[in-house]
């Protein structure tokens, strides 16, 4: 009797925690939008992020295959979303067509990339994912001529954005009284994938192939003397890791309406690992935590430096940019230093790091 | 056939640089394991006090050899600096951390280093103004410079001169002892601290002449260009084994070699459908290809699965 009382009181709590995240992340573009469409972008690429550091911590977070490449898929969606919708080619398919089969392409690059290396180790495998991201970026950069597939370093342009009939995700438009800009369309649209990732990572994380890569995270050949098929069951986490990659690159491709191989440098790779790394690695509200920190850290100093900077010396004494990237570079020494396994661990994680094994 | 020598000669000046950086970052693997991602900045911020040391002096009427004698000792001494602060701020600290996150201090230090020198030196190009005179040397229908003579030999005399201090010297015994075994060198007498910080003091040191001798190769220097020669020169550290010293200079000439005969016949082979600036993708397809058929590397010891 006692028991299905706290069992409703749980869930009565369980869905008022929902619907107050619901609420929140209805009205964020909208408080956002107070600081100007510039903070609607921001947000939208924070939950980009999201996504992609999500998809990479499958990769590095539940198999602990160390991937310095992770933006190659991300490229390789972003431009088949470019070529396959934009005046470059005269080709305009819609957006359910390319996204996908951009995620199919990455998935398939993963697959390539992953078979020729699941015999490597750690750090071993970490450059040659790094050298197949380089690759990758290197060919979008070159692949001019003698045939323009790429247009090389200028980039592809005039990218069409995401459209569902005549609801077109770039112009603002008006909807139930209420007018909706481009931003805020893809805001809502990026937080609908980004539930779909989240889902898909939570029902992921305990089930049996979750549970397998956590296996082959922790001690390959005993998980292969368990039965699991550690060939197969990495491949999955590459292929997987990657096809998110493609669909986010897709998503970008048709947000920015415009791609360059500038967007794909190994910084990015970096970037996307640092929030998985900074966040807490396989625990999905770490992951999301330090990929958002990381998209809101480095604009909010590009917003907070220059003042600060003329309110203490009267005049910018520093390159502001480069201020900046300082102060990034420093805090992720400082927070790695204070907090070795991230901001946000799971609890399995920081008991085992207080015992003294990892 | 002049092309092919041609392209040898080049290949091994580079490979020469590859090597020394590729030191580097294999003593620090070989005894703790760590990628030290900062190594390429550390290399690039030798080149750029070398420059700036060579410059300032140059009017003073000293001799040109004795002003380019200092400059590199400058730069390899505040480059020693450098590599032990690095230690001891971003690395010491987080020894017993998970293992990733050493890796984005090490990121995060990087980011630092290339920022600082962008403030201090500048966005722009640095160009080396040249004050060594050039003599050319034909050999064969191709040619080749003093500089880089004195690149290869000097290249030459810090390897035999790092072997003979890792074989019989007793911080070079301390070293090996580590790398095999840290707990139990402890247990012997060996300070453990004291090497890792040799190991980094070392390893940044060869980065700062590998840095001068292609600041005086290229004679031209950026703020970002620690990160492509170290990557390379990491790839070499990989493709020779890495922890391995014989390995990462192997590495680091095959590397250089390679890259210079694929920039050079890239051309004739694809009939003309990819050009030179393709060069930089052979580093990471020989780095693929040869970690399939070998995965710990040309030289590497065969680990074995263990836990």
């Amino acid at each position: 009797m006692n028991r299905r009382v706290g069992k409703t009181v749980s869930w009565q709590r369980h869905w008022l925690g929902m619907l107050l995240v619901a609420v929140v992340l209805v009205a964020v573009p909208f408080v956002a939008a107070l600081g100007g469409q510039a903070w609607v972008r921001i947000a939208n690429f924070a939950i980009l992020y999201i996504f992609l550091a999500l998809g990479l911590n499958i990769v590095v977070g539940y198999a602990g295959l160390l991937d310095l490449g992770y933006v190659a898929f991300y490229a390789v969606g972003a431009y088949t979303y470019a070529l396959l919708a934009s005046p470059h080619f005269g080709i305009h398919l819609p957006f359910w067509v390319i996204l996908p089969f951009g995620a199919a392409l990455a998935c398939f690059f993963g697959v390539i990339l992953g078979a020729p290396t699941l015999k490597l180790r750690g750090d071993y495998l970490a450059i040659v994912t790094l050298g197949f991201g380089e690759i990758i970026r290197i060919f979008m950069n070159n692949l001019n001529a003698p045939i323009n597939i790429t247009n090389g370093a200028q980039g592809i342009t005039l990218i069409d954005p995401i459209r569902i009939g005549d609801f077109s995700f770039a112009q603002t438009s008006t909807v139930f009284g209420v007018s909706i800009s481009g931003p805020h369309k893809y805001y809502f649209l990026l937080v609908t994938l980004a539930i779909l990732v989240i889902f898909i990572n939570i029902r992921l994380q305990d089930s049996r192939i979750g549970r397998a890569w956590q296996a082959i995270r922790e001690d390959e050949v005993a998980a292969k003397a368990c039965g699991i098929n550690t060939r197969n069951i990495k491949l999955l986490a590459f292929a997987m890791g990657a096809s998110f990659g493609g669909i986010a690159g897709g998503v970008f491709s048709a947000m920015q309406g415009f791609v360059s191989p500038e967007s794909f440098s190994l910084m990015e790779s970096i970037t996307i690992l640092a929030m998985v790394v900074l966040g807490g690695m396989g625990h999905i509200p770490g992951v999301i935590l330090g990929a958002i920190l990381l998209t809101a850290l480095p604009e909010a100093l590009r917003y907070g430096i220059d003042p600060l900077q003329r309110m203490v010396f009267g005049h910018p004494v520093v390159d502001p940019e480069s201020m900046r990237m300082l102060v990034f570079g420093l805090a992720l020494v400082l927070v790695m230093r204070f907090r070795p396994a991230g901001l946000w661990p799971s609890s399995q994680r920081r008991r085992e790091l207080s015992e003294g094994t990892h | 056939m002049d092309t092919l020598l041609q392209q040898l000669i080049n290949g091994i000046t580079l490979g020469a640089v590859y090597a020394l950086v590729a030191l580097g970052y294999t003593m620090v693997y070989g005894i703790i394991g760590l990628i030290n991602f900062a190594h390429g900045e550390v290399v690039m911020i030798g080149t750029m006090v070398a420059f700036t040391v060579i410059v300032s002096l140059a009017g003073s009427g000293m001799p040109l050899l004795i002003v380019l004698g200092i400059g590199l000792v400058v730069s390899v001494i505040v480059c020693m600096v450098l590599g032990w602060a690095l230690e001891r701020v971003a690395y010491r600290p987080l020894r017993h951390a998970p293992r990733l996150t050493p890796l984005i201090t090490a990121i995060g230090m990087s980011i630092v280093l290339q920022n600082v020198a962008m403030i201090i030196w500048g966005r722009n190009y640095i160009t080396f103004p040249p004050m060594i005179e050039k003599i050319i040397y034909d050999i064969g229908g191709a040619s080749f410079t003093n500089v880089q003579v004195a690149i290869v030999s000097l290249a030459a005399v810090m390897m035999v001169g790092l072997i003979y201090l890792v074989h019989r010297t007793k911080i070079g015994m301390a070293m090996r002892a580590t790398a095999q075994n840290p707990h139990v060198a402890s247990l012997m007498g060996v300070d453990i601290n004291r090497v890792i910080a040799m190991a980094f003091v070392i390893g940044s040191a060869l980065g700062a002449v590998a840095g001068c001798m292609v600041g005086s190769y290229y004679e031209i220097a950026h703020y970002q260009m620690g990160f492509m020669l170290g990557l390379k020169a990491f790839t070499a550290a990989v493709l020779g084994g890495i922890g391995n010293l014989a390995g990462a200079m192997a590495g680091g000439i095959l590397l250089g070699v390679i890259e210079a005969l694929g920039a050079g016949y890239i051309g004739d082979l694809t009939g003309d459908f990819l050009g030179s600036h393709y060069q930089d993708i052979f580093a990471f397809i020989v780095l693929i290809v040869v970690l399939m058929f070998r995965p710990s590397g040309l030289f590497g010891e065969r680990t074995g699965d263990r836990a």
